[in-house]
């Protein structure tokens, strides 16, 4: 979900000079380089980055320094990253994280089924 | 796993880090300074090496001076390694850190923890929404990405940081809508008693003074004596209600700036079973330490706010202190020339801590904003309220670990670190006994995520 974003760049900052693209939930956003992930969704208007796995209640990040454990995404396919602490890269794929975490890895021999919930 | 044998591993490198890295690494010690950031200078002095100078500016004079302590890492023989989230140092002096997806070992002679404070919690109705931050947070975005709200903003609580920010924000343009102040007359009252010995910090007292000043000539709402903090929004923030001598205020935001003062981050030295005491002037708990911040595991030092809150000047010297202590435990030189070059050192840091009484007693956070009503969530990540907390506590829940298994409480992805304190005074009060006595969580590696791929090395 996006709405208009809560941070911005304050008035005496200079435009980035290097910028770099990822996506977020598969939609495209150009961001400047070198902020954390964290920063770089606030200020693209991303308010929501996971819904918690007991109540599936909305969160974003609270204390931007690697405590709190709000921030969490998914990166390239590895769930509970701190988004705070990552900086941002090109072509990263980014994913709120919605309730409880499936397992990342299955094994190659197994099939997987779809079940109907 | 890569495993290899240093003298010192420091971990932090923030005021604290940074400085006793340097001295010890002057005194010939072979250094590895390990930091989960990008760039030098921890919270207080986030990103100084990459800020721009127009950014530096606008954040003042204080966080300018982190610059020095950078520079000089950057000059001295420090391997300075940054990107390390160290996941476990263990009695006997190994710390294992993971890297760009490597796990390596260290085993040092001596460690020291220099990982510094987090903001205490501020728990009320609402502050898990989306919009909601710590005061402390939204200085970070400021400090490392030139960001600021977009739209007016309300800061709410008190202490020095939250007035900080106010000031930063007026020198940026961005338009603070209103400052919401928990600090009552009494507090004046209960500080005047320190009020000598922080005239003899005039420096500092002067800059929180005209800090102030600024903030109430710039025409922003201000109200004292704020209390029964709550934010509306179902899925983001919409306001923040409060009342001030019983009259009902509500302030419409979507972004609420929170903070009630500093406390050390006891992760470490709680994992490595040091001895804790309450702190009845910061309320917080805080490592035992000799002078030279040795804990009572030899060998490992703490220094910096994760001993107790000092603030940035104190913690550089406080570094200093425990890099002669490291150096002297080395041998790399002797206790009587540990003594002398630590004189000098001892006076700085009398002086940097004068002012401190003064603020602890000033700004010491309110017990409804520490000890809250029931239906306040306290911990955050599986999401346990208050009221449940003392329903465990009248089926015999006597402190923080039965918490976890009566109702998980503190066994989410933040390991405790969002909500020991509060679990410890609720728990405390239910029961009518000392924080003390209720004691803390037990901590236990890993003290950061780590993926059992990572773990085996793949």
């Amino acid at each position: 979900m996006r709405t208009d974003p809560l941070f911005q760049p304050v008035v005496s900052e200079a435009r980035a000079t290097r910028s770099v693209s990822l996506t977020f939930n598969d939609q495209p956003l150009t961001v400047p380089a070198g902020i954390s992930v964290a920063a770089a969704l606030l200020m693209s208007g991303i308010s929501r980055f996971r819904a918690t796995p007991v109540s599936e209640s909305p969160r974003a990040p609270y204390c931007m320094m690697g405590v709190c454990f709000e921030c969490l995404v998914d990166i390239d396919g590895v769930p509970n990253r701190q988004s705070c602490l990552i900086e941002v890269a090109d072509n990263m794929r980014i994913r709120s994280q919605e309730g409880a975490r499936d397992l990342i890895c299955q094994p190659m021999n197994v099939r997987t089924v779809e079940v109907q919930s | 796993m890569n495993h290899e044998s240093v003298d010192v591993v420091v971990i932090g490198a923030g005021a604290a880090g940074m400085a006793a890295a340097t001295r010890m690494a002057g005194l010939g010690l072979q250094v590895v300074l390990l930091d989960e950031q990008g760039s030098p200078g921890g919270q207080i002095y986030r990103g100084i090496t990459l800020a721009p100078l127009s950014r530096r500016d606008l954040l003042g004079p204080d966080y300018a001076h982190g610059n020095q302590l950078a520079q000089a890492l950057t000059s001295s023989s420090v391997r300075y390694e940054k990107g390390a989230s160290v996941w476990q140092v263990t009695r006997d002096h190994q710390v294992s850190y993971l890297r760009e997806g490597h796990l390596y070992t260290l085993d040092a002679k001596a460690v020291l923890l220099a990982t510094g404070a987090m903001e205490r919690p501020f728990p009320i109705v609402g502050w898990t929404l989306p919009g909601v931050m710590s005061a402390g947070a939204a200085q970070i975005l400021l400090k490392s990405s030139g960001l600021a709200p977009s739209e007016p903003l309300v800061l709410a609580g008190c202490g020095p940081l939250l007035y900080l920010l106010g000031w930063q924000y007026l020198r940026a343009g961005v338009t603070i809508k209103a400052l919401v102040d928990t600090t009552r007359p009494e507090d004046y009252w209960r500080a005047r008693r320190h009020l000598l010995t922080a005239l003899r910090a005039w420096p500092y007292l002067r800059k929180g003074l005209e800090l102030m000043r600024s903030l109430r000539s710039a025409g922003i709402a201000q109200f004292t004596g704020a209390e029964q903090l709550a934010v509306e929004g179902e899925e983001e923030a919409q306001a923040l209600t409060f009342s001030v001598s019983g009259k009902a205020h509500r302030i419409a935001t979507r972004c609420v700036l929170l903070h009630q003062g500093v406390v050390p981050n006891i992760q470490f030295s709680q994992a490595l079973r040091a001895r804790h005491v309450w702190d009845l002037d910061q309320l917080c708990f805080r490592p035992v330490t000799d002078p030279w911040g040795e804990l009572d595991v030899p060998g490992v030092y703490i220094a910096g706010d994760g001993a107790g809150i000092g603030g940035a000047q104190a913690a550089a010297v406080q570094g200093q202190l425990a890099a002669l202590g490291i150096a002297a435990r080395l041998m790399t030189i002797g206790t009587a020339e540990r003594d002398e070059q630590a004189r000098p050192l001892r006076v700085q840091l009398e002086s940097s801590l004068r002012i401190r009484p003064f603020l602890d007693a000033l700004y010491q956070p309110k017990e409804q904003n520490r000890i809250p009503a029931d239906e306040v969530m306290v911990c955050r990540c599986e999401e346990v309220t208050a009221g449940e907390l003392r329903s465990f506590v009248a089926l015999g829940c006597a402190g923080p670990n039965q918490a976890k298994s009566f109702g998980r409480c503190g066994m989410g992805p933040c390991q405790g670190r969002m909500c020991g304190l509060t679990v410890t005074e609720v728990i405390a009060k239910a029961r009518g006994v000392s924080a003390d006595e209720v004691g803390y969580y037990r901590i236990r590696p890993p003290i950061k995520p780590i993926t059992l791929g990572e773990l085996a090395g793949e």
